[in-house]
């Protein structure tokens, strides 16, 4: 029987050992720090990704899918490393080397580490069931906690938006709306209540927002978006917008102005019992005016307060959206971008279309003939 | 015979269906039948020359503006889906 000592030693005879400066020279190596969480948190080596070793056999081939890349293990010292390069010899990765000396010696000869973000005690907590996701982890958590969404609408649409982005831990969330809540609201906006009757939307929202998951900034805008003041809301630096305007001139003053500064919107609309949901991402895929090139005449352009909704239409839609913009800020899934989902509530159906982009668009195509805002009459009030 | 979708803003002009059937071996005969059985609702897609711009139409998923227009052929059994844009969000 070998004793720790002998076993190490036999390991380190089998596996390839590098200096630092030899482990930087490797082309197109991964670098792995297998060390625990508790060490990790301390600094690592810039660019490694980490998978502490008890789940390194379990875990590298999902992070790690190309076996034929140099992977630069380390941990302390260099001795759990050695076995870990070991195993991934064993799994068929073609060269896995041990840095010799590990992080301690890599940090004692002055060479570049980075410090970690991590989560408090207390998000790790409330957030646990996100970091519990490998898709999402720590990691994409931090990205949510640093994420700017910003809601057109805290309506129908925005207030399901706003609830689940605020306890998905969405840093920033920006709110544009001008109307005060009334009570042919409460029916289907779950953001405002009785206590927020006749109070700004957006202060109603906030308050909503703020009463659950104090991480996040909320930025009101009480103010309808117009040609005016939509350079002014945007220049506040948001990365997805979530459109829940009930209007057509917005929307297309918001598309104009998304494929300009090329941030994706996350559409959403309902009538009755019907909801359309896609994601416009400027360039990559289609945008409103692809889809739909002019607004419809008057006739064809029914509002909520003319047309109805089912309360819980926008609820389902309004999520759908939610979870667009998470996996957008994310970077995670793929996203309804090309593809429009149409949601029959009465046959409980969903139903989807191609949308591809249009080179004549008037926006986003070859040669754009539109270029500054354009001011459409409105013809679809609430 | 394939089944054409009728969106809700449409449903009047079709008597209140929420679908309807029509025959056509290409989307302008497709339309042209549409148009014979529900004159209302053929109006407000089809102006008798094309679709009108504000609505869209798509066979099997696909919208017949970029896939080939009014002569693209229809399957038997098709799905037609007519979509005029919607503005609800409230």
């Amino acid at each position: 029987m070998a004793s720790y000592r002998e076993l190490l030693q036999q390991t380190k005879a089998e596996v390839e050992e590098v200096d630092a400066r030899e482990a930087q020279e490797l082309d197109g190596a991964v670098w792995v720090d297998v060390r625990r969480h508790d060490e990790w948190d301390e600094g690592y080596i810039p660019g490694a990704i980490h998978i502490p070793r008890g789940s390194l056999e379990s875990r590298i081939e999902s992070r790690v899918p190309d076996r034929t890349a140099p992977v630069v293990l380390y941990c302390a010292t260099g001795e759990r490393s050695a076995f870990a390069a070991k195993s991934l010899a064993e799994l068929g990765y073609e060269r896995p080397v041990s840095l010799a000396g590990g992080f301690v010696d890599w940090k004692r000869n002055g060479r570049e580490i980075t410090l970690p973000r991590s989560l408090s005690p207390e998000r790790r907590a409330r957030y646990s069931r996100h970091i519990l996701i490998p898709e999402i982890g720590e990691e994409g958590q931090l990205k949510l906690l640093d994420s700017r969404i910003l809601l057109l609408g805290a309506g129908g649409l925005g207030s399901p938006a706003a609830l689940y982005l605020a306890a998905a831990g969405v840093g920033h969330i920006g709110i544009v709306d001008a109307d005060i809540v009334d009570e042919s609201n409460l029916q289907r906006q779950i953001a405002h209540s009785l206590n927020t009757l006749g109070s700004p939307k957006v202060d109603s929202a906030k308050r909503t927002i703020e009463a659950l998951n104090p991480d996040v900034e909320v930025t009101t805008y009480r103010e309808r978006l117009t040609s005016e003041n939509i350079d002014a809301i945007l220049d506040d630096g948001w990365e997805i917008i979530v459109d829940g305007a009930d209007n057509f001139p917005t929307r297309y003053l918001l598309n104009d102005a998304s494929v300009w500064r090329g941030i994706p919107i996350v559409h959403g609309s309902i009538y009755r019992f019907e909801g359309q949901v896609t994601v416009f991402d400027p360039h990559a895929g289609p945008c409103y005016r692809c889809l739909f090139p002019e607004p419809p005449p008057v006739e064809l352009a029914p509002s909520c307060s003319e047309g109805g909704v089912l309360g819980v239409l926008p609820g389902i839609v309004g999520t759908l959206q939610t979870n667009e913009a998470l996996k957008l800020a994310l970077g995670i899934g793929d996203p309804l971008v090309g593809r429009l989902l149409l949601f029959d509530a009465l046959a409980t159906e969903f139903h989807e279309v191609h949308v591809n982009r249009n080179p004549n668009c008037p926006v986003c195509g070859e040669n754009p003939t539109i270029t500054e805002y354009v001011d459409y009459v409105e013809f679809c009030a609430r | 015979m394939s089944v054409v979708r009728v969106p809700p803003v449409l449903r009047e002009e079709a008597g209140g269906a929420r679908q309807v059937e029509a025959t056509g071996t290409t989307v302008r005969e497709l339309l042209e039948d549409l148009a014979g059985r529900l004159p209302a609702l053929g109006a407000k897609v089809y102006d008798g020359a094309d679709i009108r711009p504000y609505v869209n139409v798509y066979v099997d998923g696909e919208d017949v503006r970029t896939s080939g227009g009014l002569d693209a052929p229809v399957r038997e059994n098709a799905t037609v889906v007519l979509l005029p844009a919607m503005a609800g969000g409230r």
